[in-house]
């Protein structure tokens, strides 16, 4: 079977999530300005460690190989351990984001003598200023704090996720560094207008001359960078970039958010994306194989005002979830379409107007947001 | 090593299969990669290795046609070389 049938066979959904996100709270310490999922207040309707349990079960039992653990700030549940180690038990492989806040000179030894485990510590800029601008003051110590106890403990390669912005496209080669550094791996992700992020993406996401210089980056510099297959998009530009290039939405990724709402993805908390509930009977395997939204996903999606385009079969028209936050039809072009065929239908959408999330666990102050706009405008 | 019909092979003890309608995922929980086993008949081969002296006996005890064994032989090299199966290790 070839690559592109391989493909066709994943857009028709597969029996079990191979990109699973599990959202384990809505708290954290921090209040990032483009926080996929506008993290910061605890939701009094979190699931319980059993009924957290309950999940691993199940996904044991649909044999998914592993999940990505976020939040929120994970670390804050105080069964964080106990899920981590309840989970590795019962065969399911374990990465988990997290901004390095927890990770003390003990936490790290007791995350280094564990199997199954990847830790992705989130940071945003090589120094301060660029980092806790988006992050907010004192993000970027405690990142690297994280990192040193992490490489003293010997945890072996662990990965720093940068989410790629206007203000640290320049600083590409430097993270590289910092990560050979610290012997771990480079992963870069793209920033879409999700969560909070929906208000901070038109001041923060690349330009159309930085989408170029991401794309022959991570050309050159191929599989060793990881991204999370996200910039797809940018294979409009020519050869393609390492990974699936598709939208994986509710076909092979999902999301459980904090209080077991299931969405096709990470970036689109919305009701109109939104499943079902692990509480509802029949559990997760019930919305994943069975929910409306889920099934109409794996049918054929149409290219819409994408399909006279030749980069089609390339780019598929982009980010569904970048597309809905940002008012633009589904079934056309990306926000940060290179070809630059969104830029007039985004032109004419009123700030103000698109979809908002559908949840927002903020804290009431956002003094980070404060300090965005001084840094913006220097 | 290369994979001939007289290698004896397990699958490794690391790997996790999961049956879907194009024929498996494969999932290495060491080096963390994800592997497509894109025909079942591949997949029903790899999962009963174990079970047989060598390729060739397990090949024919799977059924398939000698006509098709260069294939699987070419399809088990490169799942040794993903390292979703290996050479079987006499357990001491
Ligand atoms: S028009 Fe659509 S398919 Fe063409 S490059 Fe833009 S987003 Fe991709
Ligand atoms: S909506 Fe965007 S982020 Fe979500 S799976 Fe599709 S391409 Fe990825």
């Amino acid at each position: 079977m070839s690559a592109k049938s391989l493909v066709e066979e994943m857009k028709r959904g597969l029996d079990a999530p191979i990109c699973l996100t599990w959202e384990l709270t809505y708290a954290c310490n921090l209040q990032c300005v483009h926080c996929l999922s506008s993290s910061g207040q605890r939701d009094e309707r979190e699931l319980s460690t059993e009924e957290a349990k309950k999940i691993l079960d199940d996904l044991r039992d649909l044999q998914v190989f592993y999940i990505n653990i976020g939040g929120g700030e994970p670390m804050v549940r105080r069964d964080f351990f106990e899920l981590l180690e309840y989970s590795v038990a019962n065969g399911i492989g374990v990465k988990f984001s997290t901004n390095g806040a927890f990770i003390d000179e003990e936490k790290a030894r007791r995350l280094a003598a564990m199997d199954y485990l990847d830790i992705q510590i989130s940071l945003d800029g090589v120094d301060a200023a660029t980092n806790d601008a988006v992050r907010g003051e004192g993000s970027y110590d405690m990142a690297i704090r994280a990192m040193e106890n992490l490489k003293a403990a010997n945890f072996g390669q662990f990965k720093i996720s940068v989410v790629v912005t206007r203000h640290n496209v320049s600083q590409l080669d430097q993270f590289k560094a910092l990560a050979d550094h610290y012997g771990a791996q480079l992963r870069i992700t793209r920033l879409r207008p999700a969560g909070r992020g929906a208000d901070t993406w038109h001041e923060l996401h690349p330009t159309n001359a930085q989408q170029r210089e991401i794309y022959n980056w991570l050309l050159k510099h191929g599989e060793n960078i990881l991204t999370g297959d996200s910039f797809f998009h940018l294979n409009a530009l020519g050869e393609s970039l390492p990974g699936l290039n598709m939208c994986g939405a509710g076909r092979v990724v999902c999301l459980i958010d904090p209080i077991g709402d299931v969405y096709a993805c990470p970036f689109v908390i919305h009701d109109e994306f939104k499943a079902g509930n692990v509480r509802d009977e029949g559990g997760f395997a019930k919305v994943w194989k069975q929910s409306d939204l889920f099934l109409s996903l794996r049918e054929p999606q149409s290219a819409g005002a994408c399909a006279s385009c030749g980069a089609f079969d390339a780019c598929q028209g982009g980010c569904m979830a970048a597309k809905f936050f940002t008012g633009l039809p589904l079934d056309g072009p990306d926000p940060e379409c290179v070809g630059g065929d969104a830029d007039e239908a985004l032109s004419i959408i009123s700030r103000g107007s698109e979809p908002k999330p559908s949840m927002d666990h903020s804290k009431p102050v956002t003094l980070t947001r404060t300090k965005l706009s001084v840094s913006t405008a220097s | 090593m290369t994979v001939a019909l007289e290698s004896v092979l397990e699958i490794h003890p690391q790997v996790a299969v999961r049956p879907e309608t194009f024929g498996a995922l494969a999932y290495h929980y060491g080096n963390r990669r994800l592997i497509f086993l894109k025909h079942p008949d591949v997949v029903t081969v790899v999962q009963s290795l174990n079970s047989y002296p060598d390729v060739q006996s397990t090949l024919s005890a799977c059924g398939v046609a000698p006509e098709r064994w260069p294939s699987f032989v070419a399809a088990l090299s490169s799942l040794e070389t993903s390292e979703v199966v290996r050479e079987r290790q006499i357990a001491s």
